[in-house]
Parts: structure tokens; sequence; C-alpha cells
């Protein structure tokens, strides 16, 4: 990619959440989920979403990926409404990528043909070339020794390695990541991060994380989102000033453990207050 | 073996066996697992009380069967007392009239059965036209079918394949229905975001994620397509194994009704056999990650 083309995607996929309510309705009963949250994500910019578990974090997700629709408030997309009180439901579209909280790749495909998938069903490359793109794609994400192997046969984290870049393939304007690193050890997760960050650091692409831990949030972000516990909104946003590139001495430093601490005490309320609530989890 | 790169020094594998040094390495930790021996065991033991209680014992209720010896004996003579053996060819004229129409049966099931399952599993309102009435049709036995069938059908060739088809053909539908009901949402969702339309969603996630339940259903199905078959064979027909047992005990011979027996069960697993190795060939994938959790 071309420093061209780099410096366009950085300029492109700014997200702006305004208003959004989103009220569930099971059984006859309203549950609201998400309450009157704002927030804007500037241009690749990476964006942390930390909140106790099933505070509606993932239902702001899943509104903008255009899985679930919206109540009132409008979302738009580099000044283009989403979806707003009269299209509830964002149309889906490859310039939104999501990576599932437990994968999502297709087992019965083999990890470069995963990769081709995108590119080769919205036709804007043939078979052939979607295919050598991805084998392309997959060795400079340090897998293309297991392009030919299925999901199944390799380690969780090379599987979540591949799927994001399943999703960079398309140049997606945003990349929505839904807790994808939840079920791994430590190890396996600095790793992946750093994976992650060596890969936003060659795409600037707009990065939506959501996640609960603290670490991760401050490690990998330009800014952490606290969010309260459900109805969610947004209850403070911890910047996180440190130069890029980073890698995983930080996490050793004085400013990292400050800006730890700083988030802390605002999630271990929302937790405590989720937890004393004791309402199922929302998907 | 010297040289051979299977094998380093220590005997330790440096790289997976491959061809003949694949098969005796198979072969070699099949001897060495207690697995065959019992099924020998177990086969013998069976044997051996069947041939105790009708041939020695004669125990109430097994006077009047054939005990292993006499139809074995039977079986591999070249003049066989009752007619059936593996030297005449009405035997092999039965075994292929049965599986001429298991095939015929199995693949008109097939061909209608997974395509409707599909559609019924992906489109709820497909499902709420046509779910109903499946489930109404399915729970009524296949013998309760025969009448009709035989009003419907002319001659002996139709009729039979009909009940056959018929009874696969449930259990294919549903089973594949299930199929693809059981695929993950997200798999959906990330077609979805990905870029692909209606039919690269059906192509690409639908027909696959559902190709583990559809295997499963066809192992069934050809199952329930034999018993059908020789449930409708006896009835109505001229040939196939069905018929033999049944014309066997009409005419009082019953050596040859076992023989059909034992070989329909032969048969029959054969063709399980044949399906389970389509559907492992069709899913590699699945088969290689079984393979590592050492299924």
């Amino acid at each position: 990619m071309s420093t061209a083309e780099m410096s366009t995607t950085a300029r492109t996929g700014a997200i702006s959440i305004r208003n959004v309510t989103k009220i569930y309705d099971p059984e006859g009963v309203n549950v609201l989920a998400v309450d009157d949250c704002s927030l804007e994500i500037g241009a690749g910019e990476v964006c942390m979403i930390v909140g106790p578990s099933g505070c509606g974090k993932t239902t702001l997700l899943n509104a903008i990926a255009g899985f679930h629709s919206l109540t009132f408030g409008e979302i738009r997309l580099d000044g283009e409404v989403l979806c707003d009180e009269r299209r509830p439901l964002a149309s889906q579209g490859a310039d939104r990528v999501v990576v599932f909280q437990n994968g999502a790749l297709f087992p019965w495909k083999t990890l470069g043909d995963n990769v081709a998938y995108g590119p080769m069903v919205q036709g804007t490359l043939s078979k052939a070339e979607a295919r050598e793109k991805a084998r392309h794609m997959l060795a400079e994400a340090g897998l293309g020794d297991v392009a030919e192997k299925y999901p199944g046969e390799v380690s969780s984290g090379m599987a979540r390695r591949a799927e994001i870049v399943r999703a960079l393939i398309n140049d997606p304007k945003v990349l929505l990541l839904d807790e994808p690193y939840r079920a791994m050890d430590a190890l396996t997760k600095s790793i992946m991060h750093e994976a992650l960050l060596e890969m936003y650091d060659r795409t600037k692409v707009t990065i939506f994380f959501i996640t609960h831990d603290l670490e991760e949030a401050i490690f990998l972000g330009d800014r952490a989102v606290v969010m309260t516990t459900r109805p969610c909104r947004v209850k403070t946003i911890v910047n996180v000033d440190i130069p890029r590139p980073r890698d995983y001495h930080l996490l050793s430093s004085e400013e990292f453990r400050v800006l730890v601490e700083e988030a802390k005490d605002a999630v271990h309320e929302e937790a405590l207050k989720a937890f004393e609530a004791g309402e199922r989890e929302l998907a | 073996m010297t040289g051979s790169p299977v094998e380093s020094v220590s005997g330790r594998r440096s790289e997976p066996p491959r061809g003949m040094a694949l098969f005796a390495y198979r072969a070699g930790r099949m001897v060495r697992t207690t697995g065959p021996y019992l099924t020998v065991l177990g086969i013998g033991a069976w044997l051996l009380l069947w041939w105790l209680f009708s041939e020695v014992w004669y125990l109430p209720r097994f006077e009047k069967m054939p005990g292993p010896v006499a139809v074995l004996s039977d079986l591999f003579a070249r003049d066989p007392f009752q007619g059936i053996s593996i030297f005449t060819d009405e035997y092999y004229e039965h075994i292929w009239v049965s599986c001429r129409r298991i095939l015929f049966a199995f693949c008109i099931a097939t061909g209608v059965g997974v395509p409707l399952g599909l559609c019924m599993g992906w489109s709820v309102q497909f499902r709420h036209y046509t779910f109903p009435i499946l489930e109404t049709l399915r729970p009524i036995p296949i013998l309760a079918w025969v009448p009709l069938s035989i009003l419907m059908f002319r001659g002996f060739e139709a009729p039979v394949i009909f009940l056959a088809t018929l009874a696969s053909l449930f259990v294919t539908t549903l089973n594949t229905m299930l199929g693809v009901q059981s695929i993950d949402e997200s798999y959906f969702r990330a077609a979805g975001c990905l870029g692909s339309n209606r039919w690269q969603i059906f192509r690409h996630v639908v027909v696959p994620g559902a190709l583990p339940f559809i295997f499963t259903g066809l192992q069934i199905s050809i199952g329930v397509a034999w018993f059908s078959l020789v449930a409708a064979e006896m009835v109505s027909g001229d040939w196939g194994l069905g018929y033999l047992i049944v014309d066997a005990y009409m005419n009082n011979v019953t050596v040859p009704m076992v023989i059909g027996m034992i070989t329909l069960g032969f048969v029959g697993w054969g063709t399980s056999v044949l399906v389970r190795i389509a559907g492992n060939r069709m899913m590699q994938w699945r088969t290689r990650a079984l393979a590592l959790e050492g299924r």
C-alpha cells in the first residue's frame, strides 16, 4: 500500500454516535439497554469501549454493524447517516467489518479462502486475485505457512489474527472488535495486542474495540471510554497520550499505571452497580 | 529401514507417515489396541450362544430356528440343501435388486430432501408453509402407505421404491432443516458484514454449515430406506432380500430366511459405511479438526 493510499484511509472512518437509545422488548417488558448515548470517534482513532459485562456495549456495536436496530438517535459514518429513527437498521457492508467475540472464521474454509472471501463475494477481485492477495496478506501477518489449513487446525491466537486479516483485506473504514481476546491467557493476549498494534500502524483504520480489560484498553487505545452499567451511557473518557508505536515494556511503566488507576475507580463503581442490580446480561 | 525420512535416529517420527508407511502405522496401531480382539470375541460368543441354543440344547422357542452350522454350511455349499448359497445366481439377483431399489430411493430422497430441508431451515416463511405438513406425514408408519402405493403405482418396482423413498425423505429433510438451524448466528453476521448477498450466504454459509447434520441424516436415512424397502418387498415384490425372507417363510424353508436376514445386515452396514466415507471426504475441515482432538 502506498503512502498516498494510507493517508486517505486515515482521513475516513469517523463515527458519530448521537443520542442513541435502544430499548429491547423481550416478553413485553421494556429493557433500556442504551440510554441517550453520544460519542464522537475520530478517523483513524483506536477507541476502546470499557464497561462491565452485559452493560450494552455490544448493543452499540450491533447498531453500527447493522445487526440490530436502534430505537432513538442516529449514527453517522463520515457524515453519512448509517441509521436513525426513520431507518433504524443500518445496512451491513464491508466498510464496517466485525471481529466476533468467539471467532467467526468459517470452519469449512481454509484460512486463505476465509481471507479471500470478502473481495470474492463483493466482486472487487477475481477469485484467483483474491486468493493471491489473501496469501500475501496472511504472509505479512506471519501466517503464510498456515494459509492452507482449516481454522480447526490452528491455535485460537492464529485464528483470531487471521480473522483480523479477513477484515482488513476489504480496506474497511472501521474495524469493530467485540472482546476478541476474551478467552485468551495473558501471555497469548500480549502477543495478540502487539500484532494488532502492528497492523494498526500499517493501516491506520478506525478501531472500535469493546473490552472489559482495563489494561488492554489503555495499552491499545487512544482513548478509553468507560461506560455506565445498564442503561449504557458514557461515564468518563480517559485520554491515553502515549506515543506509538507501543510495545509490551509500556505495561510496567509509570504513566501506564497512572492511567489504569485513573480508569479503574470509574469501572469498579459501575461493576459494583451491575453486580448489585444482578440483571441478566444482554447479548 | 535405513535412511527412511519418516523415522529419525531416536525412533521418533519427524514428519507424518504417508502411503504404505501410513497404512503400516494404522495397522500396527490397530493390532496393539484391544478393540479388534474384543470385536472378534463378541461375535464368537454370540455365534456360540446361537449354536448352543438352537443346535445343542434345543431350547424352547429356538427349536425351529436354524442354527449357525446349518445356515453357514448351506450358505457356503456349492449345492445348497435349501436353495440359496453364495454359489447360486439367485442370491446375487436378490441382493442386486434390493441395492438397485435402495440406490434409486436414496438418490431421490436426498435430491429432494436436502434442498427442501435447506429452504425450510433458511426461510422462516417457507418453514411456516411446509413444516406442519411434514410433521403430520412423518409419524405415519411406512406400512400404512403400502395399500396407497399399490393403488398409485403399477408393477412391483415403483411402489417399493416409492415407499423406501418416502421413509428416507422425511429423515433427510428434518435433519437438513435442523442442520441449518444449528449454524451459529455469527457466521451469518460475518458473511453479511463481508458484503455477501443472500444467495452467497446460502452457498457459503447455509450449505456447508449444515453438512455435518445432513450427513448424520443421510446415514440414518439409508438405514430407514432399508427398513421400509424390506417391509415393502414383503408385501409386494418378485425379487429382493425382503422377498427372499418372506418367500422362504411361505415355503417353509427356514435357512434361506436367515441367510436373507444376515445378508441384509451386512449389505445395510456396507451402504452406511459408504455414506460415512462420502461425508468425511466432503467435510475435510471437520475430519481434520476431529482427528486433532483424537477422534
